[in-house]
């Protein structure tokens, strides 16, 4: 008992603290490859605080509504994960929270705000079969959708599923709002869309949303280190570089469009997992 | 909670997100203004990060006079700002209307319609002497929020 409401402070605690910490060292190494000295590595921590400490303003109160509901359903996810639970429950609770974050998008009348909005709906659509397909591989090797037997699991999972991985890598740069993917909100769109899905969102909310992205990104770096659970040294390996691939790509290529993403993404995506999923059940 | 307010408040002016407004410059000064976000002077350094949208600005910056057009746009930006806020007035033109002060269809300065708390003279003013203002308007930043007691 003690052990299970320790592993939801520890998700509710570590979640926030280490998608802070990522987000910052992402805006650092960002500026360095633009030749820039860039923020302060806790800058992100300064933003939410000074966000929460704003007035409140909102469109209305709907909007405040889904940002609550969204910091919920992402903060649920990874206190899930913490506590080892299925796989599947964690994505579609995850699921949830990402619509919720679009339906407050919508609630609000700028023009802005909604084209964010459709643009989110299309970038879930990409992504979440993606996610679902990842997940059932992890389950065609292990045999389980349970988080604790597939970390007990002797093999490295990347050695069986280097497709799926691959596939996880493009679920993982649309959900970490990176080009070319950055369709729907991000830091460099001014002149196209304001800020997209989070423009009407302000002060305490915007925080909100914020915080819950750093969930989001913690869920998503833990589906990452599963495929290489046997040893920490591998699991930080993993993690670093996949993350700094995550930056070199969003920093080298510019922001497409809709369906380039969702032909590019479906495409190769579906053909990788397919091969992949074919070889699993060969092998 | 004292030492919780003055945190804060010390974070206000560590994370300053400014919109920039074109009140009918001749685009001098606002070259100079996006010259500071370029790897030369990179204020990004100091947690400034250009917004596209007032409801999540802290800080106004506004060059060029202001006409009748465009006096309302300038207004609602500001009003649609949450608090604390404050403006910097940018360049001849946005101090006083600059040359064409005496022009028909001129109203003047930024300060005509809504209340500047910073003024940084020039035509256009360099990079470093817009910096200079922005810092100075987030001493007043940190002031305003230990005046409101948020």
């Amino acid at each position: 008992m003690t052990r299970t409401a320790l592993l939801i402070a520890c998700g509710l605690i570590v979640g926030p603290l280490l998608g802070g910490l990522v987000s910052g060292l992402d805006r650092i190494l960002t500026a360095r490859m633009q030749s820039r000295i860039g923020p302060p590595v806790l800058q992100p921590f300064y933003d939410v605080v000074k966000l929460l400490a704003k007035e409140p303003v909102v469109v209305n109160v709907w909007q405040a509504f889904c940002a609550y509901c969204y910091i919920a359903a992402a903060s649920i996810s990874v206190v899930l994960f913490f506590l080892q639970s299925d796989l599947l429950l964690i994505f579609f609770v995850q699921a949830v929270g990402a619509i919720f974050l679009v339906v407050g998008a919508l609630s609000s009348t700028s023009p802005y705000s909604q084209i964010g909005a459709h643009r989110e709906l299309l970038q879930i659509l990409s992504y979440e079969p993606l996610l679902v397909l990842v997940v059932i591989g992890i389950y065609l090797e292990t045999g389980s959708f349970k988080l604790a037997d597939i970390q007990a699991w002797p093999q490295p999972l990347l050695l069986k599923l280097p497709f799926l991985f691959v596939v996880l890598g493009y679920a993982l740069t649309i959900k970490l709002r990176k080009s070319p993917f950055d369709l729907s909100t991000c830091h460099h769109a001014h002149q196209e869309l304001v800020k997209g899905l989070l423009t009407d969102y302000s002060g305490p909310f915007l925080a909100l949303t914020e915080v819950g992205h750093w969930f989001e990104v913690v869920l998503l770096l833990g589906l990452c280190t599963l495929f290489w659970s046997t040893s920490w040294i591998g699991m930080l390996v993993l993690l670093v570089s996949t993350y700094f691939l995550e930056v070199l790509v969003d920093n080298v290529t510019s922001r497409m469009n809709w369906r380039w993403m969702l032909s590019y993404v479906w495409g190769v995506g579906l053909t990788l997992s397919l091969v992949n999923l074919i070889w699993l059940h060969q092998g | 909670m004292q030492a919780l307010k003055r945190f804060v408040n010390g974070l206000r002016a560590k994370s300053p997100w400014l919109l920039h407004f074109d009140c009918g410059s001749c685009n001098g000064c606002d070259i100079e203004i996006l010259a500071c976000l370029t790897p030369v002077y990179d204020v990004e350094r100091f947690g400034i990060v250009h917004v596209g949208t007032p409801f999540h600005a802290d800080l106004l910056i506004s060059s060029g006079t202001v006409n009748h057009r465009n006096k309302k746009v300038l207004a609602n930006l500001y009003a649609q700002m949450p608090n604390p806020k404050i403006v910097v007035a940018i360049g001849a033109c946005g101090l006083s209307g600059g040359v064409f002060r005496d022009a028909y269809n001129v109203v003047g300065g930024i300060d005509k319609v809504i209340p500047v708390d910073v003024y940084v003279p020039g035509c256009p003013p360099k990079p470093e002497a817009i910096i200079d203002g922005v810092v100075l308007g987030l001493q007043k930043l940190q002031g305003l929020g230990e005046a409101k007691g948020a």
